[in-house]
């Protein structure tokens, strides 16, 4: 019971993982890019285009399998993030604003590409066992059927959160970075490119992201098309908060949403209970976001101009 | 040479643009929604196949091309026009709302306690007067809460609110699986405390409300006291704690007034219109009504063009996909994305001006200078009026 449990909750939690950390390393620059549930919805919609023309055009080698369709969903997100970044940097647009018409354009986008190619879901599903099986070891031991039976993406999120966490806290890049997101007047008259790090952390963020769609269609959802990803994208920025900005929380807290997201099922409830259990990972992302601000503490604020954007002759 | 290259001068550089006439901002607005229009057609056109005058008949058609149809788009107009007027006054003080979805479906949802509970039991007219009360409340109550936090430690509003709606959504969810245990798990229309049909359709008790509250609301903040508070501490808490006005206050008072209107709002759908809740009855509108607003300037009487061009864009898509054989709503939602993105694109050319390096010696001077009055200023734009509000307390 415990097992299967965390096993799941573990599976799931990548895609809250890939969401959080691309939408930290954006939060850091200095924008609070509500786009994010649009950028993963695309993400999950071209990695599953792109498997399925793979199939269509007779292309069976794992490697394209695995790594095409990887490409074109960092260059969905990446496209995404761009798009924001023109936005809101260049044009100087409000932040909110355009992230909620992302949302509504990469939704509205996502839904009509699937739509459209509704039987790319069907014959996607069998390739899905390349994603979740590649790096799977089959084992009765508890420790492997939790932590080690899963596929390859769901590793490359650990991966990705810990680089993140590192290059954000000990790199000079990192430390640039930052520095843009907390003060960008300071960082510009120090000779940072306030401009270069917040478009490169938005495209970069939202790339990550859009990992986390392709991941919860190809692997969570064994291939199976399914209207979650604005939810999870959602989730997402909860985490953000939830962990107060860090990756390597966010590994933690991943693991506690997706946890909270499938205990419903594990657990001897009535159908209309599970709803509640699902109200959980907001209610506490509320209560971290009051505790966070009642504590004051400098650790755990979020990034001091978020929000705000940037512009050199305005000081 | 390289003596020259070192104090390069950049090909351009921006200037902030103050005091541009009206006219001018509204032409390059006007200029980006056509050029979205000319977008979609071009889109249509590379997707479905249809061609841009066809597509542009069949968008008229969807929206105005019958008696019931201009109905349909006259009661979406309405209930997405009062969304936005619940959200604008909370955005005109830069408090970012984005929980009017939430506070919608609260609104809905204590209205349909009432009904459940108390339908058939008392008289009919004082259930739709018990109704609004409760929806009125649960709407207050939604939006205050995060207000509260915002006046007392600074919480962080646009994510609060945002978790709020997703906690609303989930006790709307429980509820109807309460009532409804298994089996379709749709709640059944209510027969009791419906609002009174006006010429036999349900529909025109909201129009007119959203109507009077348009009214009321543009007065609200044009002329009121309270109005001329909420715009300074939009634009500046310093200024606005320095000249006496209590911040912490007016935060609280603006949320709560954005509450009720959401609670009316919440009233409308069940009682008004749908006579039945579910989850999706807001449908995203809270998220729409921000764009909405913030495309009016925060004007009410503004939105209700902004939201006309909102439902007109999503009756008109749903029309061609149809026409193309395809019934999903998803196009609408491309569309209604991108039109919003050019809009809030275009915004660059009302407050900024790019200046070409062999201009940059000539004496720069606004582009506008004929309306320099707060007045016009304060509609012109919304940093314009950073600036205008700026001298009027000063």
């Amino acid at each position: 019971m415990i097992v299967p449990f965390l096993s799941e909750a573990l599976k799931l939690s990548a895609a809250f993982l890939y969401g959080s950390t691309g939408e930290i390393v954006i939060e850091k620059s200095g924008h609070l890019n509500l786009g994010i549930p649009g950028v993963m919805s695309v993400g999950g919609a071209v990695g599953c285009v792109t498997v399925y023309y793979l199939l269509k055009a007779k292309i069976y080698s794992t490697f394209l399998l695995l790594f095409l369709p990887l490409l074109t969903t960092i260059v969905a997100g990446g496209l995404m993030g761009l798009l924001y970044s023109f936005m809101t940097v260049t044009l100087r647009a409000n932040q909110n604003v355009t992230g909620l018409a992302l949302t509504s354009l990469g939704v509205g986008l996502a839904g009509y590409i699937m739509t459209q190619k509704g039987e790319a879901a069907l014959i996607v599903g069998k390739t899905s066992k390349i994603f979740a099986s590649l790096f799977q070891i089959q084992s009765e031991n508890w420790f492997v059927k939790i932590f080690l039976s899963h596929g390859l993406l769901f590793y490359l999120a650990i991966i990705i959160a810990i680089v993140t966490q590192i290059v954000l806290n000990r790199t000079r890049v990192g430390l640039h970075l930052r520095a843009v997101g907390e003060n960008p007047a300071t960082a510009d008259s120090a000779g940072i490119n306030v401009t270069a790090y917040r478009y490169i952390a938005t495209i970069i963020g939202s790339a990550i992201a859009a990992i986390g769609g392709h991941f919860t269609i190809m692997e969570y959802m064994g291939g199976n098309w399914e209207y979650i990803l604005e939810g999870f994208g959602w989730l997402s920025v909860a985490l953000v908060i939830f962990t107060v900005w860090r990756p390597a929380l966010s590994i933690l807290g991943s693991v506690i949403f997706g946890g909270l997201y499938i205990a419903a099922a594990y657990i001897n409830v009535s159908f209309a209970q599970t709803e509640l259990i699902k109200t959980i990972p907001y209610v506490i992302t509320i209560i971290v976001l009051i505790i966070t601000s009642i504590v004051g503490s400098k650790k755990a604020q979020p990034p001091a101009s978020l929000g705000m954007n940037y512009f050199r002759e305005e000081r | 040479m390289t003596e020259q290259k070192k104090t390069r001068e950049p090909l351009f550089h921006l200037v902030k643009r103050i005091n541009v006439p009206a006219w001018q901002a509204w032409a390059i607005r006007g200029g980006a929604i056509v050029g979205g229009f000319l977008l979609i057609g071009i889109l249509i056109y590379a997707f479905l196949g249809i061609f841009p005058t066809d597509a542009y008949r069949y968008m008229f058609e969807g929206a105005f091309g019958s008696q019931y149809r201009v109905m349909v788009l006259l009661r979406d107009l309405a209930i997405l026009l009062l969304f936005a007027l619940a959200v604008t006054p909370a955005f005109k003080m830069k408090f970012w709302n984005i929980g009017a979805e939430g506070q919608v479906l609260m609104g809905a949802y204590c209205c349909m306690v009432c009904l459940y509970y108390l339908g058939g039991k008392i008289n009919n007219v004082v259930l739709i007067f018990i109704a609004l009360a409760c929806a009125i409340l649960g709407g207050a109550i939604w939006a205050v809460i995060p207000a509260l936090f915002k006046a007392k430690w600074n919480t962080n509003e646009t994510l609060f609110t945002l978790m709020m709606n997703y906690v609303s959504v989930r006790i709307i969810e429980y509820t109807i699986k309460v009532w409804v245990p298994g089996g379709t798990g749709v709640l059944p229309t209510m027969h009791y405390g419906n609002l009174p049909t006006i010429a036999g359709e349900n529909f025109w008790f909201s129009i007119i409300v959203a109507l009077v509250l348009t009214a009321v609301m543009y007065t609200y903040l044009r002329f009121s006291k309270h109005g001329y508070e909420i715009t300074v501490v939009g634009e500046s808490e310093n200024t606005a704690r320095y000249i006496g006005i209590n911040v912490k206050k007016v935060i609280i008072r603006t949320l709560i007034l954005s509450g009720i209107i959401c609670g009316v709002t919440g009233f409308l759908l069940v009682s008004g219109i749908n006579h039945s809740l579910t989850s999706e009855s807001a449908g995203g509108r809270g998220f729409t009504a921000i764009l909405v607003s913030w495309l009016a300037k925060f004007n009410p009487v503004g939105m209700i063009f902004t939201s006309l061009l909102v439902v007109f864009l999503s009756a008109g898509t749903d029309e061609i996909m149809t026409k193309g054989g395809i019934t999903t709503s998803f196009f609408s939602q491309v569309v209604t994305g991108l039109m919003f993105l050019l809009i809030i694109g275009c915004e660059f050319f009302i407050n900024y001006k790019i200046v070409f390096r062999h201009h940059a010696e000539a004496p720069k001077t606004p582009i506008g200078t004929g309306s320099t009055t707060a007045e016009t200023a304060l509609t012109a734009s919304e940093d314009a009026s950073a600036d205008a509000a700026k001298e009027e307390n000063v």
